[in-house]
C-alpha cells in the first residue's frame, strides 16, 4: 500500500448519455502527495471529462478511480470535498456575496448540519485568503472583482478546504501574465511545500512544462502522450495533436513550444 | 440586533392587525371582544403564517432555479396549488385538513411541468425559460382554477376572486391549526438544507465539488417549497410576490447566507402580508379588497425593476 498515493485513475472510460462516442476512452494517471501534473490537449480533447470521471461526477463505464485508496464511487460528496478543492472551469456567481463569505463556502464539507462556524474555520478562511493574496479584498462584493481577482478568490475558497488534492481546470484563462505566473508559482509551492498534489489542466503548454512534474496530452479522449515535459512535448506530437506547425526549443532546460506563421516570407 | 428589530417589527404588525379594522373596538374592550379573538386575532397569525411560508418557500426557489426573480407565483406552483385545490373542492374530495395535501399534488405536477418546458432540450433547465414557462404554467392553471370555479356549484367556491387574487376572509383558528400542523416539516426541511442552498448558487458542479448531493438537494428543496406553497393556498388562495419581494428586501439587511436568510424571508413575508392584509380590509371598509391585489400592486413594479436590473447585468 502506497500511502502517498492520493489519486489513482486506471483505464478511464467514460460517455456522456446520449452520445456516439466515449469523451474519455482508456486514459489512467496517478498523483501522490507533492506531485504536480499538467492535463494538456485541443478543445474537446477530454480534459475537463477526466476530472469529473475521477472525481465521481461523472460515471465510469470502463476502469475505476481511487481516491487514498477507497474507490470514488464509495466516497459521498460531502467526504470527497473535505479531502479534494476544485476551482472548476465555469461558476456562477448570483448573488453579490462578500469575498470573505464565498471563501467561507470552502468550509461547509467540515460543518455539522446544524452546528455553527467554528474559530478553526475562520482561521482556515484567513489563512486561505492570505496565501491567495486577497485578504485585502475580504470585505469586497465579488461582483466588483477584476477577473484576476476572482480566480484567486475561488483558489482561496478551494484551499479552505484544507484538501489533499488540488484540481485547478484552466485557471488562468483571461489572467493577464502577471497573474497567471503568481497563480502558476502558488500551486508549485502547494505541492512543494504543503505536500499538496495538484492537478492542472491548462491550454498553456509552455507554463505546463515548466511548472509540472508530468504532462498527460490528451486528444479525442485519448493518451498520446505522457510523461515528463520533454517527452511529451516534441514537434511531431504537438503537430500531430493540435494541427499546426510549431518549433520546440529549450528555455533553461524546459522544452518550449513555439507555434510557426504559415504564410509565406512572414515565418 | 437585526433579529430583535425584525421581531419588534413582526409584533408590532400583529398588534396593528387587530386594532384595526372596519369596527372600531375600544382599547378597553380589546381582550374580550369577540372581533378580536374570533376574527382579528386568526386573520392575523394566519396572514402571518402564510406570509411566512410564501417568503420562505420564495427565498428556497431562488437558490434552487439560480434565479433572483423566482417565486412561487411566477414558477407556477401557486396556480397548479389552486387548480389541485379547487378541483378537490369541486368535486367534493377534500375538507380542510386534506385541502393542502389536493393543493400539493396540484403543485407538484405544476413544477414537474415547468420544469420539463423550462429543460428546453439542455440537461439542466436554463433558468430563464424556467420563469416563462412558470409564467405560462400559472396563467394555463389560472384559466382553468375560473373555469371550474364559473361551472361549480360548490357553496366554498363561489367567490373565483378568492381562489385567483388570495384572500383571508375565512381565516378560522381551524385554519391556523391546519397550517401549524403542515407548515414545521417542510419549514424544517428547507432550513437543514440552508448551507447546500448556499453552494447551489455557484452552479451545479461547484456545488458538487464543495460537498453537495445536489439531486437529492433538488428533490427535498421542490417537495418542501411545493408543501409550504400548498398550504399557503390552500387556506389563503393564491397570493403572488411575496416570495418575490420579501427575499429581496431580506438580502440588503441579512446578507445571502441562507442560514439567516430562510428564517428572515419567513418572518419579513409574515409581516409583509400582516400589513398587506390590514391594508385589503381597511382600504374600502366595509368592502374587503383580496389581498393578492394589495401585494401584486406593491409586487409587479418591483418585478419589472428587478427584470430591468437583471437583463442589464
Amino acid at each position: 500500500m502506497d500511502d502517498d498515493l492520493i489519486l489513482d485513475v486506471r483505464n478511464a472510460s467514460c460517455r456522456y448519455p446520449g452520445a456516439a462516442a466515449d469523451a474519455l476512452d482508456d486514459v489512467s494517471l496517478a498523483l501522490r502527495a507533492g506531485d504536480f501534473h499538467a492535463v494538456l490537449g485541443p478543445n474537446g480533447s477530454g480534459k475537463t471529462t477526466l476530472v469529473r470521471a475521477a472525481l465521481g461526477v461523472l460515471p465510469l463505464r470502463r476502469g475505476g478511480v481511487e481516491l487514498l485508496g477507497r474507490s470514488v464511487a464509495r466516497w459521498s460528496r460531502r467526504e470527497l470535498a473535505r479531502v479534494v478543492g476544485v476551482v472548476a472551469q465555469r461558476e456562477e456567481n448570483l448573488f453579490p456575496q462578500r469575498v470573505r463569505d464565498t471563501v467561507l463556502l470552502g468550509r461547509y464539507p467540515h460543518l455539522s448540519l446544524w452546528g455553527g462556524v467554528r474559530p478553526d474555520d475562520r482561521a482556515a478562511v484567513e489563512r486561505a485568503l492570505e496565501r491567495c493574496d486577497v485578504a485585502p479584498l475580504a470585505e469586497r462584493s465579488i461582483w466588483t472583482l477584476s477577473g484576476g481577482e476572482y480566480q484567486r478568490v475561488r483558489l482561496a475558497r478551494a484551499l479552505a478546504q484544507e484538501p489533499r488534492l488540488l484540481v485547478l481546470d484552466e485557471p488562468t484563462t483571461s489572467l493577464d501574465v502577471r497573474h497567471e505566473m503568481e497563480l502558476f508559482e502558488l500551486a508549485r509551492s502547494l505541492a512543494d511545500e504543503h505536500r499538496m498534489a495538484v492537478l492542472l489542466v491548462t491550454h498553456h503548454l509552455n507554463l505546463a512544462a515548466r511548472f509540472a512534474d508530468r504532462l498527460l496530452l490528451l486528444a479525442a479522449g485519448r493518451t498520446v502522450a505522457h510523461g515528463a515535459p520533454a517527452e511529451v512535448l516534441t514537434r511531431e506530437t504537438v503537430e500531430a495533436v493540435f494541427g499546426w506547425p510549431v518549433a520546440v526549443e529549450r528555455f533553461q532546460g524546459w522544452p518550449q513550444v513555439i507555434p510557426l506563421r504559415t504564410r509565406k516570407g512572414t515565418g | 440586533m437585526k433579529w430583535v428589530a425584525l421581531g419588534l417589527v413582526a409584533a408590532g404588525a400583529l398588534a396593528l392587525a387587530v386594532v384595526l379594522g372596519p369596527t372600531h373596538v375600544p382599547w378597553s374592550a380589546l381582550a374580550s371582544s369577540d372581533i378580536i379573538r374570533s376574527l382579528r386575532l386568526p386573520r392575523a397569525i394566519l396572514a402571518f403564517l402564510v406570509g411566512g411560508a410564501l417568503g420562505l418557500s420564495g427565498a428556497a426557489l431562488q437558490a434552487l432555479v439560480r434565479n433572483p426573480l423566482a417565486d412561487p407565483l411566477l414558477l407556477g406552483l401557486s396556480g397548479g396549488a389552486g387548480l389541485g385545490a379547487v378541483l378537490a373542492i369541486a368535486l367534493h374530495l377534500a375538507g380542510v385538513w386534506a385541502l393542502p395535501l389536493a393543493a400539493f399534488a396540484g403543485a407538484l405536477a405544476a413544477m414537474a411541468l415547468v420544469y420539463r418546458l423550462g429543460l428546453a432540450g439542455d440537461a439542466e433547465p436554463d433558468p430563464r425559460v424556467l420563469i416563462l414557462a412558470g409564467v405560462a404554467v400559472g396563467a394555463f392553471t389560472g384559466a382553468l382554477t375560473t373555469a371550474i370555479v364559473s361551472v361549480a356549484s360548490a357553496a366554498e367556491l363561489r367567490n373565483a376572486f378568492l381562489w385567483l387574487w388570495g384572500g383571508l376572509s375565512g381565516a378560522s383558528w381551524e385554519a391556523v391549526l391546519v397550517v401549524v400542523v403542515y407548515l414545521p416539516l417542510p419549514a424544517l426541511a428547507l432550513l437543514a438544507a440552508a448551507r447546500p442552498l448556499d453552494l447551489l448558487a455557484l452552479g451545479e458542479e461547484p456545488a458538487r465539488y464543495l460537498g453537495a448531493d445536489v439531486l437529492s438537494l433538488k428533490r427535498r428543496v421542490y417537495v418542501a417549497a411545493s408543501l409550504l406553497t400548498a398550504v399557503a393556498v390552500a387556506v389563503s388562495g393564491v397570493i403572488g410576490f411575496v416570495g418575490l419581494i420579501v427575499p429581496h428586501a431580506m438580502r440588503r439587511v441579512y446578507g445571502h447566507q441562507h442560514r439567516a436568510l430562510l428564517p428572515a424571508a419567513f418572518l419579513g413575508g409574515g409581516v409583509l402580508l400582516v400589513l398587506a392584509d390590514t391594508v385589503a380590509r381597511v382600504a374600502i371598509a366595509p368592502r374587503e379588497l383580496p389581498v393578492g391585489i394589495v401585494t401584486a400592486l406593491i409586487g409587479v413594479p418591483l418585478f419589472a425593476l428587478l427584470v430591468r436590473r437583471w437583463t442589464m447585468t
